[in-house]
């Protein structure tokens, strides 16, 4: 019987045909490979995000083998003996063994941790690029929802979390829930003891925030992410304006390899940061806090940083009680309740009142820089003033203490500061954007500043521009103003040479410098 | 530097048989029919170059990098003293050394990457051609026409009984939300948890003991003039978290302090104060948290939460901050046997306001 050589070479290909007898998938599969993502720096700081939430499942998966929300009484038995024989929850101890008794239990919770904190971070960070640059634009308005709503998402799973070690500080942030759902008119009292199973804290409460941290949360969480890169996919990614690019167009480099390889190298580094962190800076420190207690307190209770701006609304609202027949709203609704309602409404409407204000009604696939649309840069700016006032305020007697500034004074300064900067803000960006935008076109119509200052027969000075291209009559070059880098400096011109790369030394021989035309042209000025 | 792609073909004269094709023209041929077009296409250093080597190399001592991290995180993990000894010893340094070498495998692994597809992969610029804006208009017809054929032969309009029936399958939607709300709901008001804490049920004839954290009881003379100290109803729990609503501060006032207190008692507080002892609520008025930093000589509680401050020589009344209401007064006085007791429950809510308290 003659035996059939197995043809090694030969065998990707066979098993190819061989599932594309079955699945038709090599026109989709090529088109998949072959889709061009265009390349910005910052189009990544959404994968960071995207990259601390895979984190957050991995370890988040480890912990829940650890932990148990139960808030059964035990009597602590552990290996950290400052606790020991200590009354705590069943919660809080589990969340002490997972930091003393499991081996790389700690490191496990503290990435978790950290790697939540960078999540939330860079969803702040990537929605301020989004806005900024224009990219929740027609036709990616829904988009742009879906990421706001993954905030409050994250905000809410975040605080979940925090909540479960059943700490001092954790059951302090609970203890702040349940009065800002108390706070709720009319159905406050109702919402609050039907969600903790009668008064705070009851008994059952951790279980229902553990299934809507590890299972609720994550499920939507991850059926949103999916939608939103389903639909940066489906709508093909934003670009900036330059070179070849149109809004009918997308230029870049395709998806498979070298796109989809850049990208697992930098989840690399976001899973290598967040490594670094949980093993090297110590997170939530749940033992040195205790048990929670309800008449516990410490001075200097500050919750993860994301809450804080909320943490701030609150300690900076004036003391405003509304009482009628009987009934009241407490002052703790407006800046947890009300405030938070505004900051989702507002940011989601707000692409349907840009089209309106702009008379803008076209879809957009290029970019705008920020010093393009200097109004909604303003807009951004006094947005990010008001969160950063509202954010200082939630840890001002951390500040206070540090700079010894009297506690009042700074919570009178954050009430002043929330109202005045804002404004402020916006005013003064916008005007820094216009200035920006001038000083392109200043450079697209008399050209590059030289730095060399030329004396005039008649005594004035002036300085020596070299335009980009050349110049008409009046010394003008009348090029388009198309929002993307204009050269500033000469030798993004070339008149220098390229830099020589290398870091010790140089690792290749220096270019020849530009080639320059035999008739060298006069250095022109502009008439100015 | 060897740039391959000077010439720009005709899509429509491929022919993927012919064999001077090589591999890349057929990969720029599958791309264009992708709708992309790859206009430059050029390896970063020349095959063999001085560059190109050096590069590999970096990538190489990545990987190695990788591999020795990983391996010492291996080690560390398995034998490293991991568990928690009290004092300064090598167990201390359990987490810091996991996450420094797994910190260092991962970015070995991160940066290998990314020099190899950065630049030992051939740089390019491709175009995509977009297909934005709404479908073809005949398709727009042919799916909304098929959308309303669905929606007609459904018939609602031609037949109104059967329009009217779907009502009958309203309640179907509240069934499923009432399961869930109906077995969460629980009424604030019967029992009237949120009015009452660990005192209710005292009164001046039959007193609840103050105790400590420690359940023991408390005598006045324990308490040192301008002191204060937390104290809870002596039943059993008390001091647990199952009476979250009871802790309270007591607090001895200094003689011209308690004047000053007796002289502007609100109604609501008069015959609550012992002596120069007065007892609040600990629950701040405001979010629940205890309000609990005592500033004995200006006289004031501070709630470390949101800054409101309670002057105790006016009722706990808010001089500062988001609070509105003065922190509830615990009626007190002291029992035969010499005890501090309670002899009522907080006459209003203690703890964050809602909308039926007034």
């Amino acid at each position: 019987m003659k035996r059939r050589k197995l043809d090694f070479k030969a065998l990707p290909g066979k098993a190819a045909q061989e599932v594309d007898t079955r699945l038709p998938v090599a026109t989709p599969l090529r088109s998949m490979l072959n889709k061009v993502f265009p390349d910005h720096w910052s189009f990544l700081l959404g994968e960071i995000a995207l990259f601390s939430f895979i984190i957050l499942l991995l370890t988040g998966t480890f912990l829940a083998l650890f932990f148990e929300p139960s808030m059964q009484e035990v009597h602590y038995n552990g290996s950290y003996l400052p606790l020991q024989g200590v009354q705590m929850s069943r919660a809080y101890e589990t969340a002490l063994d997972l930091s003393f008794d499991v081996r790389g239990g700690l490191i496990m919770r503290q990435m978790h941790h950290w790697s939540a904190l960078l999540f939330m971070a860079a969803i702040v960070v990537h929605m301020f690029r989004i806005f900024m640059t224009g990219a929740f634009r027609k036709p990616r308005e829904l988009n742009w929802i879906i990421g706001l709503s993954m905030f409050w998402l994250g905000f809410t799973e975040g605080f979940a979390g925090y909540s479960l070690p059943d700490d001092a500080l954790s059951g302090t942030g609970l203890r702040i829930a349940s009065a800002i759902m108390l706070s709720i008119p009319v159905i406050g009292s109702w919402v609050t003891t039907s969600l903790f199973g009668g008064e705070f804290p009851g008994e059952i409460i951790l279980s229902r925030l553990y299934i809507l941290h590890v299972f609720l949360l994550p499920l939507i969480l991850l059926g949103l992410v999916t939608v939103h890169l389903a639909l940066v996919f489906i709508q093909k990614h934003t670009q900036w304006p330059g070179p070849g690019r149109t809004e009918k167009n997308v230029v870049g480099e395709r998806f498979v390899p070298r796109y989809t390889i850049k990208q697992a190298g930098f989840f690399m580094l976001v899973f290598a940061v967040i490594a670094l962190m949980g093993g090297l800076f110590q997170i939530n420190p749940i033992w040195l806090f205790g048990p929670y207690e309800a008449a516990v307190v410490s001075a200097g209770s500050q919750p993860d940083w994301y809450v804080m701006f909320l943490d701030g609304s609150t300690r900076l609202m004036p003391a405003w009680d509304i009482r009628v027949f009987g009934y009241n709203i407490p002052p703790l609704f407006w800046p947890t309740v009300v405030l938070p309602g505004i900051l989702t409404i507002l940011p989601m409407a707000y692409p349907w009142i840009e089209r309106r204000w702009k008379k803008d009604y076209a879809s957009h696939n290029l970019l705008q820089r920020p010093r393009d649309v200097p109004d909604r840069t303003g807009l951004a700016a006094m947005a990010f003033a008001f969160y950063m006032v509202l954010t200082i305020s939630g840890g001002n007697d951390i500040v206070a203490d540090k700079f010894h500034i009297s506690l009042n004074a700074m919570t009178w300064a954050g009430r002043v500061g929330l109202l005045v900067l804002p404004p402020l803000a916006y005013y003064f960006a916008r005007r820094l954007m216009l200035g920006l935008q001038q000083h392109d076109r200043e450079v697209l119509a008399h050209g590059v500043e030289t730095g060399i200052i030329k004396r005039l027969p008649d005594g004035r000075f002036v300085e020596v521009h070299q335009p980009l291209v050349e110049p008409d009559a009046h010394g003008h070059t009348d090029l388009p103003y198309v929002g993307w880098t204009v050269p500033k400096k000469m030798n993004r011109l070339g008149a220098l040479g390229p830099a020589v790369r290398g870091f010790f030394r140089p690792i290749e021989q220096p270019a020849p410098p530009a080639q320059q035309p035999e008739k060298r042209e006069e250095i022109t000025t502009g008439p100015h | 530097m060897s740039d391959t792609s000077t010439q720009v073909r005709d899509a429509s004269g491929v022919d993927l048989n012919d064999p001077e094709l090589t591999r890349f023209d057929i990969v720029r041929e599958g791309a264009r029919r992708d709708g992309v077009e790859i206009v430059h296409y050029e390896p970063q250093y020349a095959p063999g170059s001085k560059g190109e080597k050096r590069m590999v190399r970096i990538v190489a001592f990545f990987f190695i990098l990788t591999g020795l991290a990983a391996t010492a995180f291996l080690v560390a993990f398995i034998w490293w003293p991991w568990e928690y000894e009290p004092g300064t010893n090598a167990s201390k340094l359990y987490t810091p050394v996991l996450g420094l070498t797994l910190g260092l495998a991962l970015l070995g692994i991160g940066l290998g990457i990314l020099t190899w597809g950065k630049k030992l992969l051939p740089h390019e610029i491709a175009i995509q051609e977009r297909h934005d804006g709404p479908s073809d208009p005949t398709e727009q017809k042919l799916t909304g026409n098929t959308l309303q054929f669905i929606g007609e032969e459904f018939g609602l309009s031609r037949r109104p009984l059967l329009k009217l029936s779907l009502l009958g399958l309203l309640p179907v939607g509240a069934v499923a939300a009432a399961v869930p709300i109906g077995a969460l709901i629980k009424d604030p008001h019967h029992p009237d948890i949120l009015f009452k804490t660990g005192f209710a049920g005292a009164t001046p004839q039959n007193p609840i003991r103050l105790m400590r954290d420690d359940e023991t009881l408390i005598r006045p003379e324990e308490v040192s003039t301008g002191g204060q100290i937390t104290v809870f109803p002596h039943i059993p729990g008390g001091q647990t978290n199952h009476h979250a609503d009871s802790p309270t501060l007591l607090i001895h006032l200094r003689e011209d302090d308690a004047a000053l207190l007796n002289g502007r008692l609100y109604n609501i507080n008069q015959g609550s104060t012992w002596s120069s002892f007065v007892a609040y609520s600990k629950i701040c008025t405001h979010a629940g948290c205890p309000a609990s930093l005592y500033e004995q000589q200006t006289n004031r509680l501070l709630c470390p939460c949101h800054q409101s401050q309670f002057l105790i020589t006016d009722n706990a009344r808010p001089i500062f901050g988001p609070a509105t209401r003065s922190l509830p007064m615990l009626p007190i006085s002291v029992d035969a046997e010499g005890y501090l007791v309670a002899t009522g429950d907080y006459k209003v809510p203690v703890g964050p306001a809602f909308w039926e308290k007034d």
